[in-house]
C-alpha cells in the first residue's frame, strides 16, 4: 500500500492480514544533521527536508520552505484508541515528529503479563502484539511517504518489563522508556524484582538496538519544588545510564530524560540553564532527550506554549538529540489531535528560528552560571557518597532518600521510602541454580549452556534452532481476546463516518462530535464559569463542560473556555465550495512584470464606499498586486463605471480591476455587464482584461456576466498578479 | 530520613579543590559502586518475567508462557530456568519444543523433571 497525500489511510487495509506482517526495519535512527540551503536561507542545525510535509504557516511568504531541524522530534500519542491515533501519527509527521511516543493505558504496569488483542485504553493505550504491529505497519508506510525513518516508542516499565523488551524487540519497537528506579518510586514495583527484570529488558533492548530513555524526569513531575530535586537528578540518571552500560546497552542508545525542572513565574533560565550544563557535562558520552516542563502546567495552552519555548531555549543554548514535545493542553485534558501538532510546531519553529545560536554567543565560564553548575554536581556527588555510607541504594530507598522536597544536602524528611520485601513482586526474584539454563539470544546473567553444548556459549539459541528474533515465523500472535472490547466494535460505532461523505467535528476519535467555545463575560469567575457552560447548553451543545477560565479583571471579565459535544452531522454534498484561484510561483510573476511592465486601473464602482477590499489586493504593505512591480492607478471610491474605461484608454492601461461590496439587487453584477458593455462601445474590449472582486462575488457568476475574472472573499494579491499575468501572457499570444 | 538543614558548605569541603574533570571522575566511581552490587543480582536471581520473557522468545504466545511458568513455579522449578525445562523435556522425549512446553503448561511430565534437574544435577 502506497499512502498518497490527497487520500486517507485507509485502517481496515491496516488490520488485515496482521498475521503475517513483519515490520520493515529494527532499531533507532537519528537524523542525518547537516548544513543547509533552503531558499534564501543557510541552516547550520539541519537535516534532511521532507518529501511530503505541512509547512509553518509564514512559509506561505518564505518560498514554502520547510526546513527540519537536527534533534529527532517527539510527539507523544495515545487517546486510547490506537485506530484513530493512526491518522494522528500521519499529521504528526507531516509537522516533523520522527519519534512517535505510545503511552501505555493506566494500570498497565501492574499488569502480570502481556495483554492482547484491542481493548480500549484509558489515558493511553494497550499496548498489544497486534497493536504494536498495526502502528507499526502503518508507521512503515507512513514514513515511506515523508522520506523519513520514524521511530516508534514505548514503555518496558512494570512487573512484565522482560516480556515487553522482548515483544518490542519482535514487532521492530525502535525506542523505550526503561528505567527500574521508575518501578521502585512511582509505580511501588518491589526494588529487588525492579532491579533483576531491569537487566534481562535492558540486554534484549541492546540486541535490538533500541534507543533506551530513563524515567528521571518523573521526580520532577513528582517533587514539590520540583527545582530542589536537581541534585538527585544527576544521581538517578547515573544508576540508570551505568546501570544499562553494565547490562549491554552502547552509550550511544542511552538517553537521559531531562526536563528544566523550573517554569515561569519562576526566574526559568536562571535556574534552568545551570542544572542543564551540569548535567550534559557530567553525562557527555550519552545521549540527551529534552523533555519539557509539565510540572507547573495549568489549563492555559497559551502558558504552556510559552514555557516550553523556553525549554527549547534550553535545548538551544546547550544540546538535545531527542526534543520532546509536550502538548498545551495536556494540563486539561488527554491530548488532542490539533495540540499535538502545535506543539509540534511549536518545536519546529523555536528550533529553526535558534538555528545556530551558539556560534553567536558564549556561555560564560565564570561567575554564577559557572558556580551554580559546580554546585549542582557536588551536591550530587554528596548525595552518592551518603548512599554508599547507608549501605547501598536499596538501603537509601528504604530510608526515603529519594524524591525528598529539600536541595540535597537538605533533607525536608518527605521522600518517597519502599521497603526491600515490599511493593508488588515482594520476594518474587528466584536464585538461579547451577544448572540454570535459558536457551534464548539476549539473556542476561548466568546461563549454563556448555551443560548441554559447549559450543552454544555464545548462542544459546542454537539448542532450538534459534528463536523469534532470527526466525519471526516462530512468534504466536493472538489476535483478539475480548469479544466485547475490540477494534473491529469501535470500527464499525464509526463505519458510517469512515470514507463517507458525513462529517462531524472531532478533537481525538473520529466523530467524537467534540468543539470547544471561547467565551468572554463581563462577570466574576464564578459567575461567568457559570454563564459559559449555560450558553453551551443554549447552543444545543451536550456534555458541556468548562476547560479553562482565566480572570481579566475580578469584577470587570472573565474568559472561559468550553467544551461540548455537537448532535448533528454535516453532509459534504450539501456544501457549496469555494472555486479554487490558482496561483502560479511568485518569482515567475516578478520576472513577467519585469519584461512586460502592467498598469491598472483600479477603484469601487457604482454608489460603493467599501475600499478596505481593494487596497488589500493592491498595497504593498499587504502583499497587493504592486509587490510583483505592477503599477496601478486608484481612482477612490464610487467611480462611475464609465470613468473606468475613459481612465484606462488615457493612461493605456491593460486592466481594470472593480471592486464592489453591495450586492443589494444584484447591483454588483450589473455593473460588471455595464462595465463590459462600455469597454465594448468604446472598442477596447479585447484589449482590456476586466476584474471584479468583492466579498459577495462569486467567480462563475462574474464570468456569467463578462468580467475575464472575478475574486470573492479571501482573495489575495497573489491570487489577482497570477491571473493577470497568464491573461495577459494568453492575450499576447493571441495578438501575435 | 530526618529532616537536616542545608549543610553543603561544610559538606564539600572534600571536593571543592577537585577540578570538574576530577569532580567528575569522582562521580562515575562512586555510581559504579553504587550499581555493581544490583547488577550481580541481575546475573545471579531470575523471576517469572524473565522466565516468560524466554519462553515467548522460544515461540509460545503470551498465554502459553504464563501457564508454563505458573506450573514450574509451583514446583519449585524456576530456578532450573523455564527454557531448560522446556528444552529437557523436548531433548528427552523427542518432543518439538511447542509440544513440550504445552505438556509442561498442563503439568504433565513435571515429576520426571524434577527427577532429572533437582535430584541428579543436569
Amino acid at each position: 500500500m502506497e499512502l498518497k497525500p490527497n487520500n486517507k489511510l485507509d485502517i481496515h487495509n491496516i488490520l488485515n492480514d496482521l498475521e503475517n506482517y513483519r515490520p520493515k526495519r529494527k532499531g533507532w535512527t537519528w537524523r542525518n544533521k547537516q548544513t543547509m540551503k533552503l531558499g534564501a536561507f543557510e541552516y547550520k542545525q539541519a537535516s534532511e527536508s521532507l518529501k511530503n510535509s505541512v509547512p509553518l504557516p509564514s512559509a506561505a511568504y518564505l518560498g514554502n520552505i520547510d526546513p527540519q531541524p537536527d534533534a529527532v522530534v517527539t510527539a507523544e500519542i495515545a487517546s486510547g484508541r490506537f485506530e484513530d491515533d493512526i491518522r494522528r501519527m500521519r499529521m504528526a509527521a507531516y509537522h516533523g515528529a520522527d519519534h512517535i511516543m505510545v503511552i501505555r493505558t493506566a494500570g498497565q504496569s501492574h499488569f502480570d503479563g502481556l495483554l492482547e488483542g484491542t481493548p480500549q485504553g484509558v489515558g493511553g493505550i494497550p499496548i498489544t502484539r497486534k497493536q504494536l504491529r498495526a502502528q507499526r505497519k502503518a508507521l512503515d508506510y507512513i514514513e515511506e511517504e515523508v522520506g523519513r525513518p520514524i521511530n516508534y516508542h514505548s514503555y518496558v516499565s512494570g512487573v512484565a518489563g522482560p516480556e515487553i523488551a522482548v515483544l518490542f524487540t519482535e514487532e521492530g519497537v525502535n525506542g523505550a522508556h526503561q528505567d527500574p528506579q521508575y518501578n521502585v518510586l512511582y509505580r511501588n514495583i518491589n526494588m529487588v524484582r525492579s532491579f533483576v527484570d531491569a537487566a534481562e529488558s535492558k540486554k534484549v533492548l541492546a540486541y535490538a538496538d533500541i534507543a533506551q530513555i530513563d524515567g528521571a524526569h518523573n521526580a520532577n513531575a513528582t517533587a514539590r519544588d520540583a527545582w530542589k530535586v536537581m541534585p538527585e537528578l544527576l544521581v538517578q540518571h547515573a544508576i540508570n545510564s551505568v546501570y544499562s552500560e553494565k547490562a549491554g546497552i552502547k552509550a550511544e542508545n542511552i538517553c537521559l530524560s531531562s526536563v528544566p525542572p523550573a517554569a515561569p513565574p519562576s526566574p526559568d533560565l536562571k535556574l534552568n540553564l545551570p542544572y542543564a550544563i551540569a548535567l550534559r557535562e557530567f553525562f557527555d558520552k550519552y545521549k540527551i532527550r529534552a523533555q519539557m516542563n509539565t510540572k507547573y502546567m495549568d489549563s492555559s495552552t497559551r502558558e504552556a506554549t510559552v514555557t516550553h519555548v523556553l525549554n527549547l531555549l534550553i535545548s538551544r543554548l546547550t544540546s538535545a538529540d531527542i526534543q520532546s514535545t509536550i502538548t498545551p493542553d495536556e494540563g486539561r485534558n488527554v491530548p488532542w489531535h490539533v495540540y499535538n501538532i502545535e506543539a509540534l510546531d511549536t518545536t519546529k519553529q523555536s528550533m529553526v528560528g535558534m538555528d545556530d545560536l551558539l556560534s553567536m554567543i558564549d556561555i560564560k565560564d565564570k561567575g554564577y552560571l559557572y558556580d551554580k553548575k559546580r554546585e549542582i554536581q557536588e551536591r550530587a556527588v554528596l548525595m552518592m557518597e551518603e548512599i554508599l555510607e547507608l549501605g547501598g541504594y536499596f538501603k537509601a530507598v528504604e530510608a526515603g532518600m529519594f524524591v525528598d522536597s529539600g536541595e540535597y544536602p537538605e533533607r525536608n524528611s518527605d521522600g518517597i521510602m519502599r521497603e526491600i520485601d515490599g511493593g508488588i513482586g515482594a520476594n518474587s526474584v528466584v536464585e538461579r541454580d547451577d544448572n540454570y539454563m535459558a536457551p534464548v539470544t539476549a539473556h542476561f546473567g548466568y546461563n549454563n549452556v556448555e551443560q548441554y553444548d559447549e559450543s552454544a556459549k555464545d548462542n544459546p539459541a542454537k539448542l532450538i534452532d534459534g528463536t523469534t528474533f532470527e526466525n519471526p515465523d516462530k512468534i504466536q500472535y493472538i489476535d483478539e481476546l475480548d469479544e466485547t472490547d475490540n477494534v473491529y466494535l469501535r470500527l464499525k460505532d464509526s463505519e458510517k463516518y469512515r470514507n463517507s461523505d458525513l462529517l462531524k467535528p472531532e478533537v481525538e476519535w473520529l466523530a467524537d462530535g467534540v468543539v470547544t467555545v471561547d467565551l468572554f463575560f463581563p462577570a466574576p469567575k464564578k459567575v461567568a464559569v457559570e454563564a459559559a457552560v449555560a450558553t453551551g447548553r443554549k447552543m444545543n451543545l451536550s456534555d458541556v463542560e468548562a476547560i479553562h477560565s482565566e480572570v481579566l479583571h475580578p469584577s470587570e471579565g472573565t474568559r472561559v473556555q468550553i467544551k461540548g459535544r455537537v448532535n448533528f452531522d454535516i453532509n459534504v454534498n450539501d456544501l457549496e465550495l469555494p472555486e479554487e484561484l490558482d496561483t502560479i510561483d511568485e518569482d515567475i510573476i516578478y520576472d513577467y512584470v519585469k519584461k512586460n511592465p502592467l498598469k491598472v486601473i483600479a477603484g469601487t464602482g457604482g454608489d460603493d464606499e467599501h475600499s478596505v477590499g481593494i487596497r488589500e489586493v493592491l498595497d504593498i504593505k499587504h502583499g497587493g498586486i504592486e509587490k510583483y512591480g505592477i503599477k496601478y492607478s486608484y481612482l477612490g471610491t464610487s467611480v462611475p463605471i464609465e470613468k473606468f474605461v475613459d481612465a484606462a484608454i488615457e493612461m493605456d492601461a491593460d486592466a481594470i480591476m472593480m471592486s464592489t461590496i453591495i450586492s443589494h439587487d444584484e447591483v454588483h453584477y450589473k455593473n460588471m455587464q455595464k462595465l463590459h458593455d462600455y469597454a465594448v462601445e468604446k472598442g477596447v474590449r479585447d484589449k482590456l482584461i476586466l476584474l471584479a472582486g468583492g466579498t459577495q462575488v462569486i467567480p462563475e457568476l462574474a464570468r456569467k456576466n463578462s468580467m475575464d475574472q472575478g475574486f470573492g472573499r479571501g482573495s489575495n494579491g497573489h491570487q489577482v498578479a497570477s491571473f493577470l499575468v497568464k491573461q495577459h501572457k494568453a492575450m499576447k499570444n493571441d495578438e501575435n | 530520613m530526618n529532616e537536616r538543614k542545608d549543610d553543603f558548605k561544610k559538606r564539600r569541603e572534600h571536593l571543592k579543590n577537585m577540578s570538574d574533570e576530577e569532580l567528575k571522575s569522582y562521580f562515575y566511581e562512586l555510581a559504579d559502586k553504587m550499581v555493581s552490587p544490583l547488577v550481580d543480582l541481575g546475573r545471579k536471581y531470575t523471576s517469572k518475567s524473565i522466565e516468560r520473557s524466554v519462553l515467548l522468545r522460544m515461540g509460545f504466545s503470551s498465554i502459553e508462557s504464563k501457564a508454563i511458568v505458573d506450573k514450574l513455579a509451583e514446583n519449585n522449578l524456576l530456578s532450573k530456568g523455564a527454557g531448560h525445562c522446556v528444552y529437557r523435556l523436548s531433548r528427552d522425549k523427542g518432543l518439538e519444543i511447542r509440544d513440550a512446553g504445552i505438556l509442561l503448561g498442563e503439568g504433565k511430565h513435571i515429576d520426571e523433571l524434577k527427577e532429572v534437574l533437582v535430584h541428579n544435577g543436569t
